[in-house]
């Protein structure tokens, strides 16, 4: 089996808010899964499921690299390889970039005390290649609270690429950057498949996900309404098809994943 | 790594503004370098305005006696304000420590193993303000104010109301080594007050725990996102007051050789506006060490200054709750104007 990432039977409940509903789904080896769906779909708590901020409701099961995994938690996320841009960016505003790159992660020497120097070093590599600052003034050492909305995308993302992970999520990278932001991220997203590695590309703009993904899933409220391999439509059809789903409610071709 | 970032390398970077290392590091240490200019400030008008008092050599040796008896607590209070929590309950376990002292104590005649009693509940008591606050839920001003209450009763039930004299300890190694004499000189409290502030320090700036405070105490969601395990960094904070506050509580009993069952309920102003006082932000987020260590000189020389002006001490009490308040509001006013 070709999956590093499965999903099986994935419930959550807020109280009395039902955000998904018995999902099934996978990620196989170098793929870029496309993840569609309206406001409120549940794009962001499946992503917080696959990355062990959530858990599921009993029942659901996650599978990585066909092994259950059991008390996902975020750390243990990481570990096993998965990296995400979360939708709200997870940045510690008062802190240094080199803090916000390493969050969670920090370096250590063997004696288990960081590696401020090493942070730092790394820091200021990212920038001069992966982070694209326009400011001279900006440090490592620089506060992040100080930085524009492009930049701060351009930490969270680095962050996430920087840790070579083997499944990287984006949970709407490219909200609020300008064009040419929006090309460098979506640049990123086809660097990762060059890589050979896998990612979940959330975005609205169906422009942005259908040239990078190879599969596209669309959720509606809560549930997997459809998907399809890039190859069996075409921008222009999809979004028929979604325009459809918004007023009928339903999608008119049966869920599949043509082999 | 992949095209997107090697074509991003090529691209031409804005020249590096090159600064000089000494405008970096002001830069970096601002908020320290800026206490101790206020340090030097009040000290100076101290001078001024009391010179016998201030230029004489007692009263920096009641500095440096009395100043650790809260400062040690006051460091590790400043890892909990860090964390964006609070804890108003050391006072209360300064002297629950010592109950645990007075009770093991008592009954097996054993100094040493009354000191380790006095720790160990010094940090259950902490243990449970971070359980309190972490597992169940209560915003920790309100439950630390409940835990205060409650151990301030508790160490009454226990002793019964009743000051313990501790003339037996005089002259023993715990006497010497805690609230001994350096060379005749020196007092052993204020080693035991630096030896806290590294320890803290190391934690907070050299250790992943001390990276996660920060990032607990700024943004405790985008933690938790990243995999920060946010309820352990902050039972640990409170533990650590815990503990902290039981020491401090024995080397003030030591030193006095005299157990005062209402012992810390009046530190409890001096701890809270040397953490203030030193820059460490009630919002959370951002606050040194080296703020809160040299604010406790100035908050303990604020007493003998009072008094040396010729003002009566009841302005002591003015003041700190004053330097709490402008502290906090100068904190407020700085956050609404950068953001
Ligand atoms: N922590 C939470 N507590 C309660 N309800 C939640 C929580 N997180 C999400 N929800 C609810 O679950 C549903 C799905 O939310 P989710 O954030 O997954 O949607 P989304 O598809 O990411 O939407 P968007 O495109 O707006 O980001 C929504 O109704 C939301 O209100
Ligand atoms: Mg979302």
């Amino acid at each position: 089996m070709d999956d590093i990432l499965q999903l099986k039977n994935v419930s959550k409940t807020f109280g009395e808010v039902a955000a998904l509903h018995k999902i099934n789904f996978e990620v196989g080896a170098n793929e870029i899964v496309g993840l569609l769906g309206d406001n409120g779909a549940g794009k962001s708590t499946l992503v917080k499921i696959i990355t062990g901020y959530h858990p599921p409701d009993p029942g659901g099961e996650i599978y990585w690299k066909g092994r259950k995994v059991d008390h996902l938690s975020v750390a243990k996320a990481r570990d096993l390889g998965i990296e995400v841009v979360y939708q709200e960016r997870a940045l510690a505003d008062q802190q240094s970039l080199w803090r916000n790159i390493f969050m969670g992660r920090e370096l250590t020497n063997r004696w288990g005390v960081l590696d401020l120097g090493g942070m730092r070093n790394e820091t200021q590599k990212l920038m001069n290649t992966m982070m694209g600052f326009t400011s001279a003034a900006v440090t490592p050492d620089s506060v992040v609270k100080t930085f524009s909305g492009g930049e701060r995308q351009g930490v969270a993302i680095t962050r996430a690429l920087y840790f070579q992970a083997e499944l990287i999520i984006l949970d709407e990278p490219t909200m609020g950057l300008s064009l040419s932001e929006t090309k460098k991220c979506l640049d990123f997203v086809e660097g990762i498949k060059k890589a050979g590695k896998s990612a979940i590309f959330i975005d609205h703009n169906i422009f942005h996900v259908h040239p990078v993904a190879d599969r596209i899933v669309i959720l509606d409220r809560g549930t997997i309404a459809g998907q399809f391999k890039k190859n069996q439509l075409t921008v222009d059809a999809l979004i028929d098809r979604l325009q459809r789903l918004a007023h009928t409610g339903t999608l008119d071709i049966s869920p599949q994943t043509a082999a | 790594m992949n095209s997107a970032i090697e074509a991003e390398a090529k691209r031409p970077q804005a020249p590096a503004v090159r600064r000089h290392p000494l405008a970096r590091w002001a830069r970096r240490y601002a908020l320290q370098i800026g206490t101790v200019g206020v340090a030097f400030v009040i000290w100076l008008v101290f001078v001024i305005a009391a010179p016998t008092t201030f230029l004489s050599f007692n009263i920096y040796n009641a500095l440096l006696v009395t100043t650790p008896y809260f400062a040690m607590v006051a460091i590790p209070l400043t890892l909990v304000i860090i964390a964006a929590e609070i804890d108003l309950s050391f006072g209360s376990i300064m002297a629950w420590g010592m109950t645990g002292f007075d009770v093991v104590y008592l009954n097996t005649q054993n100094f040493w193993l009354g000191f380790v009693a006095c720790l160990l509940f010094g940090l259950m008591a902490g243990l449970i303000n971070g359980l309190i606050v972490v597992k169940v839920g209560v915003p920790s001003l309100v439950a630390t104010i409940g835990t205060q209450f409650f151990w301030a009763g508790a160490v009454l039930v226990v002793t019964n109301a009743q000051g313990i004299g501790l003339t037996f300890l005089q002259g023993s190694i715990l006497h010497e080594g805690l609230v001994g004499r350096v060379g005749g000189a020196l007092p052993m409290q204020f080693i035991w007050m630096i030896i806290i502030a590294i320890i803290v320090w190391f934690l907070l700036n050299r250790t992943q725990f001390g990276a996660h405070v920060f990032l607990t105490g700024d943004n405790v969601d985008s933690a938790r996102l990243m995999g920060v395990n946010v309820d352990r960094v902050k039972i640990t904070c409170f533990a650590l007051v815990g503990l902290a506050a039981a020491f401090a509580g024995f080397v003030q009993s030591v030193d006095l050789l005299f157990f005062w069952p209402t012992m810390g309920q009046g530190n409890f102003l001096n701890t809270l506006a040397a953490v203030f006082l030193g820059g460490t932000s009630v919002f959370g987020g951002t606050g040194t060490i080296f703020g809160t260590f040299v604010a406790s000189f100035i908050i303990n020389a604020i007493n003998p200054g009072i008094v040396a002006a010729g003002l009566t001490q009841y302005y002591t009490q003015v003041i700190y709750g004053f330097i709490v308040v402008v502290s906090i509001a100068l904190q407020a006013l700085l956050r609404r104007r950068l953001s």
